[in-house]
């Protein structure tokens, strides 16, 4: 009778451990899923926005300038909240003939009375369109420092490749602007003024 | 044989406990389970009244009274009450009271880690309702403005409130760990000999399938939501682009989580219409193995698709393609498992009181569901649904039939096996009426206004969604209301009616009905033997 239940009470205590185990192994697995995943999606290429070096990459427009046809493309200004710049598109959108070279503004201040770096993160949506959006020249292709309360205007020149496939004809760049700073995260200062949305028309 | 159980030896000491030390201290499964349960009903009606403010927002175009910081905090907070507060905590009060008595067990395996599973809900739920109502005070901070799903980098945003939810779900995943962890020990080592893993009853299965799910996903939400934290307030930069980390690596996290949960959710219902239908179609489970089978397949494609939420941050087209197929095949088992009652139910002798009305209703109305979430899983479509009221009408259509009403089912059909009395039969098909009808005129408009393109979680509406809407909000009162309707079913069931019978259906079957009505504090000391 007593064996029984010492029995019983050390297959529970067997069972009860094991599950346990799992328990930790799998919030392991959570973390484990940090490094992993960027691995993941460098090899694969799963992530589209890991493949940011195939933008500026020219996709050579095989024809002139395809005058028949027209692409809208839309403008996204973002800051990240560790800058404390306010940043915006000056032209929000345009319509753009393939093969032809147009160029662009933003707008950017800095909020704070200290010099600042950032650094800009361009992405295109739909995804598909990225390597047939080139930049020429771009503030992204560099960090940019702004003096205190300096402001700046930063061009942009791009083209759309004329192989554009046919199903696409709008896209959206976007920007997020990223403060630069090794080590270090900032969060806003809260002497700062608000932050405004990035975008006035969205 | 097994009369010197762990349990038994502690449960000596506090026989027939009284007043408050009976409830907090208690080690008995059926005590518990009455724990559990009338906690998931409270939620219910908490969670409920926020939904009924989110109804009466949207009953016309424009901002009514609710700001849409507030609106927003709103919606946080009725998803996550009512998954985390009434329907898992409903589910854990059935396998309390059912599982032991099903397998012919004394107790469950490890009734102190039972008690410490129930009474860290309260303690959650109170963090919970915090986080709500703190930016109400001075100081607080901002709302939780996320949605349930706190994706960052809004939630890395929001105020302390943000704090008291990511320590509440710590709390509300240490607690579903712990009785899940019970639950499997209690299943695999505490049958009555001569029950074998495919002979135990299928309520039993599902809670089996359901605890492993748990431990599988729970931990990784609490990974996800510590880096949260930690963004929030440590420096690190696991999901801030700026610090070279990834918001949408918190997506996966949480959809790694997310899908299985809903599988959760639905599992323990599926277990009680396993027994229900059986019982009330006088025909034994048809397909018992298929059953388990489709069970398992379900759980483990289930681990495997969760991106079919994230179509649109743009993963490549192999990525969703792979998702798109995986979730289609879904259906393959969930609809094997919906064909099963349906031959369960084939040329047997039905009777439709409440809880079997609800069980062909659930039929109905979650293979509905089921199909427009076929709709959603197929990935252009997605493109256009994501985000809008029609996602919003697919998982109320999959979770109030397939969750909701099936824990309705198991109150009912075991309500006499608790209380000893029979409940109102004229009652409980009033409720179930108006529950149904009510549910049916909130939700099914929803639909609509999806396609049509009105998006979920904001506040205000374009004009042309408003008939729709007014109807949806009149749903909304009816089906809210028909609650009451419940409690006062089962207060009244609580404190008298109709004696019930040991075997309290003539057609149900299996252990538990082998005790008397309503059981004895301690059950099956002596083990049954299963012929
Ligand atoms: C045939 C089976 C099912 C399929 C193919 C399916 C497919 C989907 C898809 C693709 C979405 C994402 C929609 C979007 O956000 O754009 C979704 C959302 C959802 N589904 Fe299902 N689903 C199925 C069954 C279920 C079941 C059984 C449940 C729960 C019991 C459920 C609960 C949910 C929930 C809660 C969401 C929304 C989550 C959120 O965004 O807040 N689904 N479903
Ligand atoms: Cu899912």
């Amino acid at each position: 009778m007593n064996d029984q239940a010492t029995e019983n009470r050390s297959n529970n205590r067997r069972t009860t451990l094991l599950l346990s185990g799992v328990v930790v192994l799998m919030f392991g697995f959570g973390f484990a899923m940090v490094p992993l995943y960027n691995l993941f999606c460098q090899v694969t290429g799963t992530q589209s926005l890991s493949q940011r070096s195939t933008i500026g990459q020219i996709r050579p427009s095989t024809d002139g300038v395809d005058e028949n046809r027209w692409v809208t493309v839309k403008f996204d200004a973002t800051v990240n909240p560790n800058l404390p710049w306010d940043f915006s598109a000056v032209t929000h959108t345009m319509r753009v003939h393939p093969g032809k070279t147009y160029e662009v503004n933003f707008l950017a201040q800095n909020r704070s009375h200290s010099t600042v770096t950032g650094q800009a993160i361009p992405s295109v949506a739909p995804w598909q369109a990225t390597p047939y959006f080139s930049k020429l020249e771009c503030f992204c292709f560099n960090k940019q420092t702004l003096t205190g309360t300096q402001k700046t205007e930063m061009p942009l020149r791009f083209m759309v490749s004329t192989d554009l496939p046919e199903e696409i004809n709008s896209m959206t760049l976007s920007y997020s602007f990223m403060r630069l700073k090794e080590g270090e995260k900032q969060p806003a200062d809260a002497d700062l003024p608000p932050l405004i949305a990035a975008n006035p028309d969205n | 044989m097994s009369t010197t159980t762990l349990t038994h030896d502690e449960a000596h000491h506090h026989e027939a406990p009284k007043g408050w030390r009976r409830w907090l201290f208690s080690t008995n499964h059926k005590d518990i389970g009455t724990l559990y349960l009338l906690f998931a009903l409270v939620m219910l009606f908490l969670g409920g009244a926020s939904a009924m403010l989110i109804r009466m927002e949207l009953f016309q175009p424009g901002i009514q009274f609710l700001d849409p910081d507030l609106y927003n905090n709103l919606v946080t907070n009725h998803a996550l009450i009512m998954i985390f507060g009434a329907v898992m905590p409903a589910a854990a009060g059935l396998a309390n009271w059912m599982i032991p008595m099903m397998i012919g067990a004394p107790d469950m395996a490890l009734p102190r880690l039972n008690n410490l599973s129930f009474w860290i809900l309260p303690a959650a739920a109170t963090m919970l309702i915090l986080s709500f109502i703190i930016p109400f005070f001075p100081g607080g901070g901002t709302q939780i403005n996320t949605g349930w799903t706190i994706y960052p980098p809004l939630s890395i945003q929001v105020g302390m409130s943000m704090d008291f939810l990511i320590f509440a779900i710590h709390l509300l995943g240490i607690s579903s760990v712990l009785a899940s962890i019970n639950i499997i020990v209690t299943l695999l080592n505490m049958r009555a000999p001569g029950m074998t893993l495919m002979t135990m009853p299928m309520f039993c299965w599902t809670w089996l399938v359901t605890a492993f799910l748990l431990i599988l996903v729970v931990p990784v939400l609490a990974g996800g939501v510590t880096m949260l934290l930690f963004d929030r307030h440590f420096g690190t930069s696991f999901f801030d682009a700026a610090g070279g980390g990834d918001p949408v690596l918190f997506q996966h996290l949480f959809w790694f989580f997310g899908h299985p949960e809903v599988y959760i959710l639905l599992l323990p219902s599926i277990g009680v219409l396993s027994h229900v239908i059986p019982a009330f179609s006088r025909k034994p489970l048809f397909g018992y193995k298929s059953m388990v089978g489709a069970m398992l397949a379900v759980a483990t494609i289930g681990m495997v698709v969760w991106a079919h939420h994230q179509y649109t941050i743009g993963m490549s087209l192999g990525a969703v393609t792979y998702f798109m197929i995986g979730t289609i095949l879904i259906s393959i088992p969930v609809g094997l498992m919906v064909f099963n009652f349906i031959a369960t139910m084939w040329r047997g002798s039905m009777t439709f009181e409440t809880p079997m009305l609800f069980a062909v209703g659930i039929v109905l109305m979650f293979t509905f569901g089921g199909l427009s979430g076929v709709m959603l899983a197929v990935v252009p479509a997605d493109m256009q649904y994501h985000d809008s009221m029609f996602v919003v009408a697919h998982f109320h259509y999959v979770l109030m039939p397939g969750a909701v009403f099936g824990l309705f089912a198991g109150v009912f059909y075991w309500l006499p096996k608790w209380t000893g009395h029979m409940y109102n039969e004229k009652l409980g098909k009033i409720f179930f009426w108006t529950n149904v009808i009510g549910f049916n005129i909130t939700f099914f408009p929803q639909h609509f206004l999806g396609l049509a393109g009105m998006p979920r979680r904001i506040v205000d509406y374009n004009m042309m969604f408003t008939e729709f809407n007014v109807v949806s909000s009149i749903g909304a009162m009816i089906f809210g209301l028909s609650h009451l309707i419940l409690l006062y079913i089962v207060i009244k069931t609580i404190r008298g009616g109709k004696k019930a019978e040991s075997r309290a259906w003539e057609g149900a079957k299996g252990l538990e009905w082998e005790l008397d009505s309503p059981p004895a504090f301690h059950t099956w000391t002596v083990a049954p033997q299963i012929k």
